[in-house]
């Protein structure tokens, strides 16, 4: 579980001429779950985003699986298998479950049993019952499984996921956390970003707080839970 | 009426559905995944019945038969695919991003590249097809005859909707591109290659576009007209059906078939006054067309005019550009007076566009309508009531502004492409009536014997007066520019939203300046009218539009100045090139893509950048 699948090195990304962050630098360990934690707008939802390659102006040195991502196209990215859900989830309001699902569909690696829509639909019953229904007629929860069960097609070896617990009812959170369990015990390491303190230290191994586009502290979640005054200073918990 | 009339009219309407509905369905598709309203989609149209006239016959000297012809169709509409999947690769790949005007402008450069390649590779004749084996016998239905090859054509419609269905409903690439439609950036965050997933739609859009025109070649012979005539009736279709829908281009095409074959009854000479009335009637009730969605709008297109501070010693600059202007006839002859005054005509032209776009953040793409109503007013006035030029001038204006306000109070409650397809459709209306109501306009002749009064004919004062009014005219859009007004026409285009947050009336601003704007174009054009001593309907046409784009464009979007620079620069540039070459237009259409692509900021914002980097 030692060995790093995603190192970051001096990410930095601006709005304009505005910085929004500055030089960070982290590894995600293979197998783990590590939540990035912060206040709204320190900088967690970017980056997420310029690890994808989805903020055109950004500087990072990242290496996946040892393969630097460097410049490399959005969809290159996504097929080295790291996965990335949204925090808006954006689901294909006009196409079908099913055809969501479809949207996602990558081979899996040699050895791997692949994602299917059956096995999915084991870790979220829910959609089970809805296969045929567009995105645009599910609620606000069913389109965040549905988000992440699309992103799991392709076979991840990590998740990016961004804010999964936002605006869902407390059920459906609860959810969330077998899910992002589930896939854990699959092997698949996920990066968390959350507001959510209370989700985010159940579920995971080790976190980094994020305060005005900096890291402030960076190890194990114990660690985290320990330190008081760090997050009563930054995350307000 | 006689009942078997009305089923081969209906019939007919039914085929020619057809035809439009395999050409528009392309245009739909494309522009659902890409965003970019195609241009050169009529283009493509063309291309493939140049291609079918020419491939089929030769294919059918080979062996003569059904299958041979329909392979030929076939092999046409695949050659046109390969040529789409070329466009894409080169020009459309680079500019999905960028503000929806300069996707517009960038495919109408390569319509104006293709008109010429066209011509140097088929030959400027038109080209008669050969008609298609097995079907050359009519029909007879309810005892009148009926050409065979148009109940094909009526199949073929609903077969192609049916294939275009299957495709996109039950194949992977289907369900792949109906979510680009959506949303592109989650689609390449899943691992899809857009690059692919686009090139793959351009070849479909392309080879649907060479099929409805390979389709033509037994009923019209290819010619060079085809391509604009078919583009205005598809943007039609495509926008009364909803942008990106493809069934609503199918229903819109039915009623426009009908529509058309039976307007022709009620209004035997202005069946595409009636199409484009329809598009206005369905976009004033569902702004968005019959399936059409709200998101589904287009690029963005807040580019524009932003503030900066004023030049150090305008004033006397202005004094000098004035000293300059009125001394000019001391050194020049009566040809470059001439030049002189049409660039001042069409730098006032152009720069009553800028106040839309620039400043408004209202992509017009029939800004031509008012100039043209503003030339017509004045001549239509001197040719049937006698009035001179001191009454003719104001009238055209006039004109021109009660044009502007009509069209306005449609146009202001849409945005993004559609309102672009609207003002379109204005001016198609308008250059319709004039070419098709000869008895008042003088249909394709015009109108002649537009003089100016005895005191300002002649080179000099004629040039005398144009500078003073279009200096006069400028200045003060100027200060429209530069009054609250035009601060929140700018909030406006920024931000709509917001703009209405507080407070703003964003519509009754955006009519308002649309009058101006077309007060000022119909001043240029009746100014226009009288130095030419004519009129006719090209001064309405989609090419008029597109001139006073491209010299926004060259002389840059963001300056106040840029329309003015673009204008002289155009207009020299089409004086000391077009008699050199009969390649003009493919030169035009060069240079427009490379504006887009190199220097989208113009002339005088690229200058100005410049300037800027080094002080």
């Amino acid at each position: 579980m030692n060995a790093p699948i995603l190192e970051v090195w001096n990410l930095c990304a601006f709005y304009g001429r505005a910085q929004v962050l500055f030089d960070l630098t982290f590894r995600l360990q293979a197998g783990e779950v590590m939540a990035l934690v912060g206040r709204n707008g320190a900088g967690k939802t970017t980056t997420l985003k310029a690890i994808m390659g989805l903020v055109s102006a950004s500087a990072r040195q990242a290496t996946f699986k040892g393969h630097s991502l460097g410049r490399l196209p959005t969809y290159k990215i996504a097929r080295l298998g790291l996965g990335y859900v949204p925090e808006d989830r954006r689901i294909f309001t006009d196409l079908t479950v099913e055809e969501n699902l479809e949207t996602g569909r990558r081979p899996a690696p040699a050895g791997r049993s692949p994602w299917t829509p059956e096995r999915l639909f084991r870790l979220f019953p829910n959609l089970a019952e809805m296969r045929g229904r567009r995105g645009s007629q599910m609620s606000g929860g069913e389109q965040q499984m549905l988000a992440i069960a699309r992103t799991l097609m392709g076979n991840p070896d990590a998740i990016l996921l961004d804010e999964p617990s936002e605006g869902i009812a407390p059920v459906i959170v609860q959810m969330m956390a077998e899910a992002i369990r589930a896939m854990k015990a699959e092997g698949v390491a996920v990066l968390l970003s959350e507001q959510n303190w209370a989700f985010a230290a159940g579920i995971s191994d080790r976190a980094c707080v994020i305060e005005r586009g900096e890291i402030r502290f960076q190890g194990s979640m114990a660690e985290l839970m320990a330190n008081e005054a760090l997050r009563a200073d930054t995350l307000g918990v | 009426m006689d009942p078997a009339f009305l089923a081969v009219q209906a019939l007919s309407g039914l085929s020619s559905a057809s035809s439009l509905f395999i050409t528009a369905c392309g245009l739909t598709i494309v522009f659902g995944v890409t965003r970019i309203v195609n241009f050169a989609h009529g283009s493509l149209y063309m291309i493939g019945a140049y291609t079918a006239a020419t491939l089929v016959p030769q294919l059918l000297e080979l062996s003569f038969g059904p299958v041979t012809f329909w392979a030929g169709i076939l092999a046409s509409a695949i050659i046109v695919g390969l040529i789409g999947v070329i466009i894409e690769v080169l020009l459309l790949r680079r500019i999905y991003g960028a503000p929806e005007l300069f996707q517009l402008l960038a495919t109408f450069g390569i319509v104006l590249v293709v008109q010429d390649l066209v011509v140097q590779v088929f030959g400027p004749q038109d080209i008669l097809g050969p008609r298609a084996p097995g079907l050359r016998a009519p029909v007879e239905i309810l005892g009148r005859r009926f050409p065979s090859y148009e109940l094909v054509l009526i199949a073929a419609g609903p077969i192609v909707l049916g294939l275009v269905w299957l495709l996109l409903r039950k194949t992977r690439f289907g369900v792949l591109v109906r979510a680009a439609t959506q949303d592109r950036d989650m689609v390449a965050s899943l691992g899809v290659n857009q690059a692919l997933l686009f090139t793959g739609t351009l070849f479909l859009g392309a080879f649907l576009a060479g099929l409805g025109g390979a389709l033509q070649i037994p009923r019209v012979s290819a010619n060079t007209g085809m391509d604009l005539s078919i583009i205005a009736e598809a943007f039609v279709v495509t926008v009364v059906g909803g942008m990106g829908s493809v069934p609503g281009a199918f229903l819109a095409a039915l009623v426009i078939g009908q529509l058309q074959a039976f307007g022709i009854l009620i209004f035997p000479k202005s069946t595409l006054v009636v199409v484009f009335l329809l598009m206005a009637v369905v976009l004033a009730i569902r702004p968005h067309g019959f399936f059409g969605r709200a998101e589904i709008i287009g690029g963005s297109h807040a580019v524009g005019i932003a503030s900066r501070s004023p030049l150090p010693g305008r004033g006397f600059i202005l004094l000098v550009v004035i000293g300059i202007l009125a001394a000019f006839p001391l050194a020049a002859d009566a040809y470059l007076l001439k030049v002189a005054t049409e660039i001042l005509i069409f730098a006032l032209f152009a720069f009553s566009l800028q106040l839309l776009i620039g400043v408004g953040g209202v992509v017009s793409f029939g800004h031509a309508a008012f100039f043209g109503l503003g030339a017509y007013g004045a001549a239509l006035g001197v040719k049937w009531y006698g009035v001179s030029m001191e009454a003719a001038l104001p009238l055209g204006l006039a004109l021109a502004a009660l044009g502007a306000g009509l069209v306005g109070a449609f146009v202001v409650r849409l945005s993004g492409i559609y309102l672009a397809m609207m003002t379109l459709a204005a001016a198609q209306i308008l250059y319709a009536v004039a070419f098709q109501w000869v008895e008042v306009t003088g249909g394709d002749n015009g109108i002649v014997g537009v003089w100016p009064s005895s005191w300002a004919s002649g080179p000099i004062p004629y040039y005398l007066l144009t500078a003073a009014l279009t200096v006069v005219t400028v200045l003060l859009l100027k200060r429209i520019i530069e009054a609250p007004f035009g601060y929140a026409l700018r909030a406006a285009r920024d931000s709509e939203a917001r703009a209405e947050a507080i407070g703003l009336k964003v519509r009754q601003h955006r009519w308002l300046a649309f009058m101006i704007a077309g007060a000022a174009a119909g001043l240029a054009g009746g100014l226009y009218a009288f130095s030419r001593g004519s009129v006719d309907p090209s001064l309405l046409g989609i090419s008029t539009s597109v001139d006073a784009l491209t010299m926004l464009l060259l002389g840059g979007i963001q300056t106040v100045m840029g329309p003015l620079v673009g204008a002289a620069a155009l207009h020299g540039l089409r004086d000391w090139i077009m008699p050199l070459t009969s390649l003009w237009r493919l030169l035009l259409g060069l240079s427009i893509i490379a504006m887009v692509l190199i220097f989208p900021r113009g002339l005088v914002g690229t200058v100005r950048d410049w300037w800027g980097a080094r002080a």
